[in-house]
């Protein structure tokens, strides 16, 4: 679950990472406050939008003073942004985050991963900030320092400090590197982070550290103890139709095709996918029931799929272990007699209970 | 032999007492799986399906001399009962649960090494559909009449795929020494890796079916030992060709994040290691009979 930038912040900021002074506004009456309480003059606007690359997409500007604050404010508000990491809907702006202005000396790149390969929180870290991270794995692989850490020791002083080193920094920008690392190690590993990003993390020309940027995404399988994350989530940032299908206990994901998809399993939804696109047709969604489906969660299956005007099409393929064909069956039927299905459907059922299930079908 | 699982295997099922956990030993048992126990704290001294419920692992494995353990425990608890497993001296765990946070799981794999190497558990999953040695017995919650008895392993991340490669093998009158089921979770128990060296090991194996899919690095792992460690052929099938970058599939692990996770990039690496990638889910059960006859013209 990915949250704002001013949320990260704030988080960040509780943990002891130094970000600059700034203040929410929903409105640009609200924006151009903002800017008088930070003393009027230069200031930097913010659209509050899940994706990185806003910058390159008019999301952010260095306005001076409250009346260029809200012109701005009300030429975004409202607006959708579409910038590289998102679809062409692209995400809308609800809110904005008016902070001031920095004085940039250099621009460092921080980033606290899960590394599949050691199964272990990684460090990513740059001296060459300001690029999107596979822009600079890319074009400057050799300024990237890694640094994983032992969950069993936490992250050590000493890895910090030969981080901080290794990043060129000197003097007392060595203390607060190491306060920087070990506050967002910490918001990671107590939070149930699955990402942290400082990017910029920039070295002001008096020489302090300051986390310009900031990203956090969380881990939905510990969001039943993190209920002060799991508050963090903006639904406005999410498509529609996967909020839905989330609530109802299935994994959906919209994609652009006609060919409606209803399938048992992540493995097998992705392999008939694969095969309608080989076929030459293109899948509509992805979407796995998950186990032990119900007719109901069954019946809601279609009601997401059917929500997207697309689709032409569906394709229900069903292969039951801990699912039952029978109760898939009655899920179909029930979802003819309540959703008011007018497109075809393709049923294929096999595996546990596979004689009852084609049964109630025929 | 077969790996991991023996009809002389005791299993003992933490979380027996639930629903679900009832419903699928009852299914072990019919099937010939020696479950000699079940756990749940606070229902000791219970039977369930006529075996013993303990309150502890290390009480129903000291009275019972379980060996395996099969977990249908709920995501907040799965991970100290793993290690819970670990410590009472259980040799396999299987663990079935979806939705485990991953800092548990790496909680758990940084426990697991605290044993030395002759009493260390060996995990499988989290989110899997189990292991199977077919004509033998089980611990999962697969259908197990899908699978003959044979020679050809399977190890997987998804559960129905490896239902589908089973049921193609049937068809074509294909077995299977063990089928083993490694989850979908970004960090698991045990790698595609580990599973080949067992079935490199294994004198009833003679081929191994591999089904991956995207993220991750563990398929490309998994080539290149089987490259420069086995003498076994290997092929596999890779899902998620259609899948967009950046996008979660179901499975917390199915997600393009980095280079050489996508399934384009993952057919390539494979096949440029020497393993037959079959090109469609379907074709899942011809490439390996592709590969047996292959085997037997070489041999």
């Amino acid at each position: 679950m990915d949250i704002h930038e001013h949320q990260a912040k704030e988080i960040l900021a509780q943990f002891g990472v130094p970000v600059p002074t700034g203040g929410l506004a929903f409105s640009p009456e609200q924006a151009a406050f903002r800017c008088r309480e930070l003393g009027g003059g230069r200031c930097v606007v913010k659209a509050q939008v899940h994706s990185g690359g806003r910058g390159e997409a008019g999301g952010v500007k260095l306005c001076n003073g409250d009346a260029e604050v809200r012109d701005y404010a009300a030429k975004l508000l409202g607006t959708s942004i579409v910038t590289k990491q998102t679809t062409a809907q692209g995400k809308r702006v609800d809110r904005l985050w008016v902070e001031e202005a920095s004085q940039i000396a250099r621009e460092l790149y921080l980033g606290f991963v899960l590394d599949r390969k050691t199964e272990r929180i990684m460090i990513l870290a740059s001296g060459h900030g300001g690029m999107e991270i596979e822009d600079l794995a890319e074009n400057d692989p050799d300024s990237l320092i890694r640094m994983v850490i032992d969950p069993a020791a936490g992250l050590a002083e000493y890895q910090a400090r030969e981080l901080a080193f290794g990043l060129g920094l000197e003097g007392k920008q060595i203390g607060q590197m190491v306060t920087v690392l070990k506050a967002c190690y910490r918001a990671y590993r107590d939070l149930d982070a699955m990402m942290v990003e400082i990017n910029p993390l920039v070295v002001c020309e008096d020489g302090s550290l300051v986390a310009l940027d900031a990203k956090m995404s969380f881990d939905t399988n510990a969001l039943f103890r993190r209920p002060t994350v799991a508050a963090l989530r903006d639904p406005g940032q999410e498509d529609p139709r996967e909020s839905f299908a989330a609530d109802h206990g299935l994994a959906y994901v919209g994609l652009d095709g006609d060919i409606g998809c209803i399938i048992n399993g992540a493995g097998l939804a992705m392999a008939s996918m694969d095969m309608i696109q080989l076929a030459g047709g293109e899948p509509a969604n992805f979407l796995d029931i998950g186990g032990g489906a119900s007719p109901e969660r069954v019946c809601q299956a279609f009601r997401t799929v059917l929500s997207d005007r697309n689709v032409s099409v569906i394709l229900v393929n069903i292969f039951a272990g801990i699912n039952r064909c029978d109760w898939i069956a009655n899920g179909v039927i029930q979802a003819y007699k309540e959703v008011g299905i007018k497109i075809p459907v393709v049923v294929r059922l096999s595996g546990t209970n596979v004689e009852a299930g084609r049964k109630l079908i025929k | 032999m077969a790996i991991l699982i023996t009809e002389e295997t005791r299993v003992v099922l933490q979380g027996l007492s639930g629903r679900i956990g009832q419903f699928h030993a009852q299914e072990m048992i019919e099937y010939g799986t020696k479950v000699v126990a079940g756990v749940t704290p606070g229902k000791g001294g219970s039977t369930v399906l006529n075996r013993p419920v303990f309150n502890t692992m290390r009480e129903a494995v000291a009275e019972t001399g379980a060996e395996a353990s099969l977990l249908f425990v709920p995501p907040a608890g799965a991970a100290d009962a793993m290690m819970e497993a670990a410590e009472a001296g259980i040799r396999t765990a299987v663990c079935v649960t979806d939705g485990i946070p991953a800092q548990d799981m790496m909680r758990v794999k940084r426990f697991l090494r605290r044993f030395p190497r002759e009493r260390k558990m060996r995990l499988i999953g989290p989110n899997c559909a189990g292991i199977i040695s077919p004509g033998k017995g089980f611990m999962g919650i697969m259908p197990p009449h899908i699978y003959i008895p044979g020679r050809v392993g399977i190890v997987g991340r998804s559960g129905t795929l490896g239902y589908e490669a089973a049921s193609q093998m049937q068809a074509l009158g294909i077995g299977v020494s063990s089928s083993i089921g490694i989850g979908g979770d970004p960090i698991n128990g045990s790698s595609f890796r580990d599973i080949l060296e067992l079935f490199e090991a294994d004198p009833e194996t003679d081929a191994v079916m591999m089904i991956g899919e995207i993220g991750g690095p563990q398929e490309a792992e998994a080539a290149v030992f089987a490259r420069d460690h086995m003498t076994k052929p290997v092929a596999a099938y890779i899902a998620g060709l259609a899948a967009p970058k950046g996008r979660q599939m179901g499975h917390a692990g199915a997600i393009i994040s980095a280079f050489g996770e996508s399934a384009q990039e993952k057919v390539a690496l494979l096949s440029a290691c020497g393993i037959d990638v079959a090109p469609n889910p379907s074709a899942m059960g011809d490439t390996v009979a592709r590969m047996l006859s292959q085997t037997s013209k070489a041999a």
